[in-house]
């Protein structure tokens, strides 16, 4: 699995870090970033859930 | 002999809802005619409402559905609004990317899950304080007035730099804007608020402080050398009564809609703060208080069999979006334990609240502090007699008398 973010699509809602806290976060401006090491989505069952949440689709899950 | 059955009435919309948390049991046959329908504004004319979930989440991330309340074929769901000419589209709200997306980017930082965490202990406080000052004066209280309303006005008034001592005279204006009753009082509001924001930024320039407005005018300075004036009233605006009217009726509303289910009052008290995220994500999905989001289709748009066609217009019927049987089980049961995630209380797509993260962290400290410290906290009247807000507004109680 491999985990993207579209920076410029992003809107900082902050829906993936509150369903995936595990993978993601927020960078210090307020936008979604995969926590480092977690590219891979480290085994969590809700990185597909964070992508569905996000309201402007910025997540690309591959594999 | 049989008879032809006779073709249903076009629904009305908005409409009054008879329980201040179900939907209007007149939107039945919406529920019934999933994804979308049609409804009959207050002028006659046709329009979709959307109900069903995935075409919800589909119609509001597509970009040929506009916000911009200047087009010629906006729809007018409320006469009070029809009769005011747009002089210019709000800011945020009224806006498309890409405009809308540079103005988000500048706030993106102050509302962030992170800027709302760090918040949590001065919002504590706020909450203790208008906490200690209505049971001291009570009981009984008026919670919308003694604790619903001042919570989130003195959040946003501390986070936007705005000075609270004039909180009487916004939260008035706010009220109008909203609910009118006149055109003209919507006008006039709008001129005050205007004037008073006017005032407030160039205050600020002179003599900047730390809040989201000042931070606003450093960066216009920054990237232009000059502080767009009409701009930042603009935002300003938009932030500030978004910023207390949305929250406080989820405040007041929620209070109600928990002493009307005594069993699942029971269940989060005894479960604890820990419960506290799940029950707001609930409330928000149950209560849907922003019950309406207006949109017209700038190019045809085919969805779920059905052609929307260009400059029709569209409105999202958030209670039954997030009563759609499809996306979850025994929709109308207020439940705890169901994953409410996904609800589209908070809208969808870009417009989705920029300031989600700190309303969910008011809601959960000042309805978890109100359960929490008043543990024999009861309406003062007959649920039935309580009243509240009209359909085409933003749903909340207009008063809850309380006692304890």
């Amino acid at each position: 699995m491999r985990i993207s973010i579209d920076e410029h699509v992003c809107i900082g809602a902050g829906q993936c870090a509150l369903t995936s806290p595990q993978v993601f976060t927020q960078d210090e401006d307020g936008f979604g970033a995969v926590l480092t090491g977690r590219e891979d989505g480290a085994g969590d069952p809700l990185v597909k859930e964070a992508a569905r949440a996000c309201p402007v689709q910025a997540i690309t899950v591959d594999g | 002999m049989t008879q032809a059955t006779p073709l249903p009435d076009v629904v009305a919309f908005p409409q009054d809802r008879g329980c201040p948390y179900h939907p209007p049991t007149a939107y039945q046959p919406l529920r019934e005619a999933r994804p979308l329908a049609r409804v009959k504004l207050w002028d006659g004319r046709r329009v979709w409402v959307v109900t069903g979930h995935s075409a919800a989440r589909a119609l509001l991330s597509d970009q040929r559905l506009s916000s911009d309340t200047t087009h010629p074929a906006f729809p007018r769901p409320t006469e009070r609004f029809a009769t005011i000419r747009e002089r210019r589209r709000a800011a945020l709200i009224g806006l498309d990317d890409p405009e809308h997306n540079v103005q988000r980017r500048m706030l993106i930082p102050s509302f962030s899950v992170r800027r709302a965490e760090r918040l949590r202990p001065r919002i504590q406080e706020i909450v203790d304080g208008a906490l200690e000052a209505m049971v001291a004066k009570g009981p009984p209280a008026e919670l919308v007035a003694d604790f619903a309303t001042p919570v989130p006005s003195m959040v946003i008034c501390e986070l936007l730099g705005v000075p609270y001592a004039d909180h009487e005279f916004f939260e008035e204006q706010s009220r109008r804007l909203l609910r009118g009753p006149a055109a003209r009082d919507v006008e006039v509001a709008r001129e005050r608020l205007e004037g008073y924001l006017g005032e407030l930024v160039e205050r600020k320039r002179a003599t900047p402080a730390d809040g989201v407005l000042d931070d606003l005018i450093a960066r216009q300075l920054d990237v232009r050398g000059e502080p767009d004036r009409q701009e930042l009233v603009d935002l300003a605006l938009v932030l500030l009564v978004a910023g207390h009217e949305t929250t406080a009726n989820m405040i007041s509303l929620g209070t109600y809609t928990l002493l009307s289910h005594p069993e699942r009052l029971a269940e989060l008290r005894a479960g604890g703060p820990e419960r506290l995220p799940a029950a707001v994500e609930e409330l928000m999905r149950f209560l849907s208080i922003a019950d309406g989001f207006v949109r017209v289709a700038r190019e045809d748009i085919e969805i779920e069999g059905e052609v929307i066609r260009a400059d029709e217009g569209v409105l999202f019927s958030t209670s039954l979006i997030n009563r759609d049987t499809s996306a979850y089980t025994d929709p109308d049961a207020l439940d705890w334990n169901r994953s409410a995630r996904h609800h589209l209380a908070f809208g969808f797509g870009i417009h989705q609240c920029l300031g989600q993260n700190l309303a969910r962290a008011e809601m959960e400290i000042a309805l978890g502090t109100l359960l929490h410290r008043l543990p024999d906290l009861r309406l003062a009247a007959p649920a039935d007699t309580i009243p509240f807000k009209p359909g085409d507004t933003i749903q909340g109680m207009l008063e809850l008398p309380m006692a304890w």
